[in-house]
């Protein structure tokens, strides 16, 4: 035996070999600039609250108003994703299957709450659903803002474009004859949409979900002017963050925004799981 | 079951697809619809399943007017082209779908859908698949499964869109002779629509050939290839050249000459005929032009001839050369047809 790469085990290898040029270079550039961008910074957080000790992290952990902070954040947050998986699913629909005049307009509506500053957003929705605003007023003496459910309203505005644009473009790939060979089989509308398409756009829903969700959480601007940030009510973790900080309280600020990166990243991991698996079975195409 | 077409004009957009068109179909039949895209063949297909529905005229399914019945209510089972299968149910999933979306009155209990599901994947000789999903199957399984699953809900009638048409030659042969035997076995009203002619002279027990929203000719493979009732039906199915004629007392003339074949009626008309229907003559009074190419076919030695036309592009036609007659490029060939047909203008 003299050809030793021959007699070598097949050894593990970083590359595989490609006819695709430029791994070590997309990989190298990709590294250092997910460094920059999110990796330093977000070690320096764990490091700034790493200041305080396991206990003192856990004497904030255990506050009772951060922990209503929190509460308000994600419970608003998943509420207003599970909102926009019902009603962006809904506009998604209506954008890809019908055409009538005005569709291209409501098609860049649906943008919209990319682009506005959120500040202004935050505003026009208080106004709006104030006690005296246009609608607030009309559901007095029930109050809309100033309570988390005027949270839950601007983050569904923050939220509707990631749901729309992420299952549009999967629903204008469905075969028309997929739903005309359910139809053939004796499937009535309802069935067809919930056994036939709705499966298939499971994915793109998650997807969806996990982005409008994701952004929910760490929405500020928008959230503090229609919340009345009440704590203990309507006062989010972001806001939270940001009182510590005026207080010059650093290591207290990062421990919570270390709380709500772990509760994040927890959650979109199992997002993202739920998603590989439904991948898996839908056959991936 | 016997199926009615009668009298059916279907526009999209004010632009006729289907003009006129009247069709019986026999219970059990074997039935193509075969012509060029656009001919209006698969819009055929989808009225009869009530996936479109006619701008007039009618369909009967036996006695009963089926026109406005729709598609859930009509009972028919439709392959696609693509299979249409649904990605995220598994085989047996697929093909007990039609059982379980009925209400629940009229549904199978569970122990009886599975035995139907398996009984089905035998008859398509998928047996022991039933698990996987269709991203697994080669095209040849997923379109059996297709068939599976239209055949589950024990339709009136199948239909056939294209059924091989995304399939490679080989599996498609294979496909196509036990599309008969499954015909044959079931005994099904079949009804499938191909743009591939041989696929429609070989398995169709009636073909029906179909241009421009109209339908041609309709009759079994010999009919539509030995007599053929139109001038598109003869250049469509088959290889055929056509030339100009004249007949004059009796005789045809082209280009003013006798080319050696008599006709009875007089006047001017287009001469048709097949490579294979000619014999290479010497004689005057025959058809002549130079060959510009010589081409093997299988058994047979195909010759493309170019006759002159004087100052216009030269007519180009094709006869079959017996395999040991020597044939030289550009040289000059005489022949005439043995069997031909004269269309009048």
């Amino acid at each position: 035996m003299t050809n030793i790469a021959a007699a070598a085990p097949a050894r593990w290898r970083l590359k595989q070999p490609s006819i695709i040029p430029g791994f070590g270079l997309t990989l190298g550039f990709s590294l250092a600039y997910l460094s920059l961008i999110i990796l330093i910074p977000v070690a320096g957080l764990f490091w700034r609250s790493a200041e305080l000790g396991w206990a003192g992290f856990f004497a904030i952990l255990g506050d009772e108003r951060t922990l209503r902070a929190l509460y308000v954040s994600f419970g608003t947050a998943l509420a207003a994703a599970l909102v926009n998986v019902v009603f962006g699913t809904l506009v998604a629909w209506m954008l890809s299957r019908y055409s009538f005049p005005g569709r291209k307009l409501i098609d860049a509506m649906v943008d919209l709450p990319f682009a506005l500053p959120t500040a202004v957003a935050g505003i026009a929705l208080t106004t709006l659903y104030a006690p005296q605003g246009w609608i607030g007023s009309l559901f007095m003496p029930f109050r809309i803002a100033f309570t988390p459910l005027g949270i839950v309203i601007a983050l569904v505005f923050i939220g509707l474009p990631f749901v729309v644009r992420t299952v549009q473009p999967v629903m204008e790939e469905i075969d028309r004859e997929i739903e005309e060979a359910a139809a053939t089989l004796g499937a009535n509308r309802f069935q067809t949409i919930r056994r036939v398409l709705l499966p298939g756009l499971m994915p793109a829903i998650l997807t969806g979900f996990a982005l409008a969700f994701a952004r929910g959480v760490g929405e500020y601007g928008s959230v503090i002017f229609i919340a009345g940030n009440i704590p203990y009510v309507s006062e989010i973790a972001p806001l939270l963050i940001v009182i510590r900080l005026e207080e010059f309280n650093y290591a207290g600020a990062t421990a919570i925004a270390t709380i709500m990166l772990i509760i994040s990243f927890l959650m979109l991991l199992v997002i993202n799981l739920i998603q590989a698996w439904s991948r898996r079975r839908y056959g991936n195409a | 079951m016997e199926v009615t077409i009668s009298n059916i004009r279907k526009e999209f957009d004010r632009f006729p697809a289907l003009n006129d068109v009247s069709l019986k179909i026999a219970s059990g039949e074997l039935i193509a619809l075969l012509g060029p895209s656009g001919s209006g063949k698969t819009t055929l297909l989808r009225l009869i399943a009530g996936l479109d529905f006619p701008t007039d005229g009618k369909i009967f399914f036996g006695e009963e007017d089926a026109s406005h019945r729709s598609v859930q209510e009509r009972n028919v089972g439709f392959v696609f082209q693509h299979y249409a299968l649904f990605r995220h149910m598994t085989v047996a999933e697929n093909i007990s779908f039609g059982l379980k979306v009925r209400p629940s009155s009229a549904r199978p209990p569970k122990a009886e859908i599975r035995r139907r599901v398996l009984e089905l994947l035998d008859m398509v000789q998928l047996g022991g698949l039933e698990k996987r999903y269709p991203h697994q199957l080669s095209g040849g399984q997923r379109q059996r499964v297709a068939l599976a699953r239209a055949m589950a809900i024990e339709p009136h009638i199948l239909l056939l869109d294209e059924p091989f048409g995304a399939l490679d030659a080989k599996v498609r042969k294979e496909l196509r002779r036990w599309l008969r035997e499954f015909h044959d076995r079931t005994g099904h009203t079949t009804v499938f629509v191909t743009h591939d002619q041989e696929e429609a002279l070989e398995l169709a027990d009636r073909v029906v050939v179909m241009s421009q929203g109209r339908i041609e000719q309709v009759g079994s493979a010999d009919d539509v290839y030995d007599r053929p009732g139109s001038p598109f039906v003869f250049s469509f199915i088959g290889e055929s050249s056509q030339l100009p004629i004249e007949v004059k007392g009796g005789t045809v003339l082209f280009q003013g000459q006798p080319i050696g074949i008599s006709e009875a009626e007089e006047g001017a008309g287009e001469l048709f005929f097949r490579p294979e229907d000619v014999v290479l003559v010497d004689a005057p009074d025959a058809l002549f032009g130079k060959v510009t190419a010589c081409r093997r076919l299988a058994g047979t030695r195909i010759a493309e001839i170019d006759i002159a036309n004087d100052g216009h592009a030269p007519y180009h036609v094709e006869v079959e050369v017996p395999l040991h007659a020597p044939v030289e490029l550009r040289s000059e060939l005489r022949f005439r047809p043995t069997r031909w047909k004269i269309f009048r203008k």
